[in-house]
């Protein structure tokens, strides 16, 4: 029955005159990415990358992606249409997760091991500076007007927000155990903040710091432990934040003005990080522990498949891919 | 209410202003290792210590955005001297917050110093379950498991196997008995019972001998799916792995252990605690160096949330359901107001991986599924938390 069903929606979507758009995921066990077609729903491609690759995004035109392979210390960028390595970026030590600025070239980068934010210049392949933070560094945001920067430790607790000019810390705000990841709303008046073991998401006004609401989440039969934020995405018309609750194996769908949690949505196990699909109408959740990647309709707010990858899918990016 | 505006009041600090320095101790009564019939085992030399001097480093750099300081104050004293009067001195000096090493007797007479009644005590190394139940403390909070968690860790590992025959080898020193009375204990509790038990008899060397004594002494236990070894110091439970009348595994204190920590953990994070101790002590993290880390970690959370160093404050925000510390088990670590015990769960080990992680799916508890381990609230035999220090 769900086979039949299944069968159904790939027919359905084959029908439907979508690009060959691609999510593209790390696995963090395996070394390798796994490129997802979007529109069948199948692994296409499995490209291998450095020793346990976990942050993944691409350059504005796609035609570079970047990842932080972080037992090799470095940051790769691969060229997506081979997926040959082009070359390494200095990185700085153990690489977890990075952002990359809105003009296209800095790449903030996470070295959880040395408690620093090193700043990399993505086409004079050169270390700008690196900036002292709080110890295992993870969560990485950046405003869309690129002027503010900010790194979560995980074991400081704190969100450390960088002035892009000077490369300064402006502020250091406390959030609750093992902040992990760090997303500014769309339209940069807002930093979401999530704590994987303190199981809360921090909202902060970005012009004061000041902090706005905390949001905690509880499923009917899930232990308050097993609930713990991890990966953000907000929807693409900013009024939802998807909130990936790791070991609770749920995505919680957060309304970004009331900060009340709408609906919980059931994926596979140890949900980390989400991807949008480039036609931003379905969401994809790496899910660590069962190896696979869950397809959920926004529309719907419905899972509508799972995707087969390698072991411990970490990190996602998107690709539209041109025709 | 109270927590979000603490953390408002923190939460602007671009940079510390005067420092304030809060001082935590480590107090260490060293203790002579008793022999064992294996040369290639030496206690490293900082057992414990490291795992605090790691943790003060950690909690330093979130003093640094938060504008506390923190000085960890090392003493330890050498197995002949007195221990009493070296603690009341570290008391006399100002020491509030100690992180102490040292056995029961020792714990518990620096618990009972007049001294110490408003001081708040994390023991690291003594793993009595009296201490958290008939002789608990009101000052006094264990960051490292009691036996009775590890052998209920074990005990659900073992009914997740469905292995339902059991034997077990005991040894007869003091802590082997205490860990083999628990292991029973355990046993009861979720339903399984041993089929055959036998005392460790030799006194020979068995490096040699092994191989020819082994199979006769395990030759006459009843058929059993696992072999328990009750050998705390890790003195003679090497020499029966393969060597045994019937080839079973081996759990307890050999084979598959629950241990507080363990090299091999590297799940939720854990690796970059690793990483970061191998670093610096150039040697595997062992259980009680997790325990110092996990005690100075819970003091730099609370000072942090809590924004003083007074030990009752301290005290009870971490017996508090607030604290939710990260401890990279994989769950958030926090203490038992009952007894005050921290809440962890226990990894199963072998050399060279996890092979499980207790509390184990389906042991359900109406709270929390870490109190599947160890005395539960309705069974405690501690009465010191009833009321306040």
């Amino acid at each position: 029955m769900i086979r039949s069903i299944l069968m159904g929606t790939a027919l359905s979507l084959s029908l439907a005159p979508a690009l060959a758009d691609e999510i593209w995921v790390t696995n963090e066990i395996d070394d390798t990415v796994s490129v997802i077609d979007a529109r069948t729903l199948e692994v296409k491609a499995t490209y291998p990358t450095g020793e346990r690759p976990r942050g993944i995004t691409f350059s504005k035109d796609f035609k570079r992606l970047y990842i932080c392979a972080s037992d090799s210390d470095a940051v790769q960028v691969m060229d997506p249409d081979t997926g040959q390595i082009l070359h390494d970026l200095p990185s700085g030590e153990d690489p977890e997760q990075f952002v990359l600025a809105p003009d296209d070239r800095l790449l903030y980068i996470a070295n959880e091991d040395d408690a620093i934010t090193t700043v990399v210049d993505t086409e004079s392949r050169t270390v700008v500076t690196q900036i002292d933070v709080g110890v295992e560094p993870e969560g990485m945001g950046i405003s869309p007007d690129g002027r503010i920067q900010v790194t979560t430790s995980e074991t400081t607790n704190m969100a450390h927000w960088i002035d892009t000019e000077t490369h300064k810390i402006i502020a250091n705000t406390l959030v609750d155990s093992r902040p992990r990841h760090a997303e500014f709303r769309p339209d940069g008046t807002e930093l979401w903040v999530s704590s994987e073991i303190g199981g809360t998401v921090t909202v902060f006004d970005t012009a004061t710091q000041a902090e706005k609401g905390r949001i905690g989440f509880a499923i009917t039969g899930i232990q308050p432990e097993k609930l713990q934020p991890v990966g953000m995405r907000f929807s693409p018309d900013g009024q939802r934040v998807f909130v990936a609750l790791g070991p609770a194996n749920h995505v919680a769908v957060v309304n970004a003005a009331t900060l009340e949690v709408e609906r919980y949505i059931l994926v596979g196990r140890r949900v980390w990080h989400m991807e949008l699909s480039p036609d931003q109408t379905r969401l994809f959740t790496t899910n660590g522990v069962s190896g696979d990647v869950t397809v959920i309709d926004l529309a719907s707010l419905e899972p509508i498949a799972t995707v087969k990858v390698g072991r411990f899918p970490w990190g996602a990016a998107a690709r539209p891919t041109p025709n | 209410m109270a927590r979000i505006s603490v953390c408002l009041a923190l939460s602007l600090i671009a940079a510390p202003a005067a420092a304030e320095t809060i001082r935590i101790d480590w107090l260490e009564r060293q203790v002579t290792p008793p022999p064992v019939q294996s040369n290639m085992q030496a206690r490293p030399e900082r057992l414990g210590l490291d795992g605090a001097r790691l943790s003060v480093a950690d909690i330093a750099t979130t003093g640094r955005f938060t504008g506390m300081d923190y000085q960890l104050v090392e003493t330890v004293i050498p197995p002949e001297a007195p221990f009493l009067p070296a603690a009341e001195a570290a008391l006399a000096q100002g020491a509030r917050l100690l992180v102490v090493s040292a056995p029961a007797a020792d714990l518990l007479a620096l618990a009972d110093l007049p001294a110490a009644r408003d001081a708040l005590i994390l023991n690291t190394a003594a793993p009595e379950t009296s201490l958290r139940g008939a002789d608990c403390r009101a000052n006094l909070l264990h960051t490292l498991p009691s036996v009775a968690m590890r052998t209920d860790a074990l005990a659900q590992f073992i009914v997740t196997k469905r292995w339902t025959n059991l034997a077990m080898i005991a040894g007869t020193l003091p802590e082997d008995l205490a860990y083999a009375e628990a292991m029973r204990s355990s046993l009861t509790k979720f339903g399984l019972s041993l089929a055959g038990e036998k005392t460790w008899p030799f006194q020979s060397d068995l490096r040699r001998a092994a191989t020819t004594e082994v199979p006769l002494f395990t030759q006459d236990l009843p058929d059993h799916d696992l072999l328990l070894i009750a050998d705390e110091r890790g003195d003679f439970g090497r020499y029966v792995a393969y060597n045994t009348w019937l080839p079973r595994p081996l759990a307890g204190s050999e084979g598959a252990q629950p241990l507080g920590w363990s090299g091999v953990v590297e799940q939720n994070g854990a690796a970059q605690l690793q990483n970061r101790f191998r670093d610096t002590a150039g040697r595997e993290m062992a259980p009680a160096d997790f325990a110092a880390w996990a005690a100075i970690a819970a003091l730099g959370d609370a000072t942090t949330r809590t924004a003083t160093a007074d030990p009752a404050a301290l005290r009870s925000y971490l017996l508090s359901d607030r604290a939710r510390i990260a401890g990279f088990l994989g769950r958030p670590l926090s203490f038992r107001a009952w007894d005050g015990q921290m809440r962890q769960p226990i990894p199963i080990v072998t050399e060279r991986a996890v092979v499980g992680l207790a509390p184990f799916e389906g042991f359900l508890h109406a709270v929390n599924e870490l109190d599947t381990l160890g005395p539960d609230q309705p069974e405690t035999l501690c009465t010191a938390f009833q009321e306040g220090p």
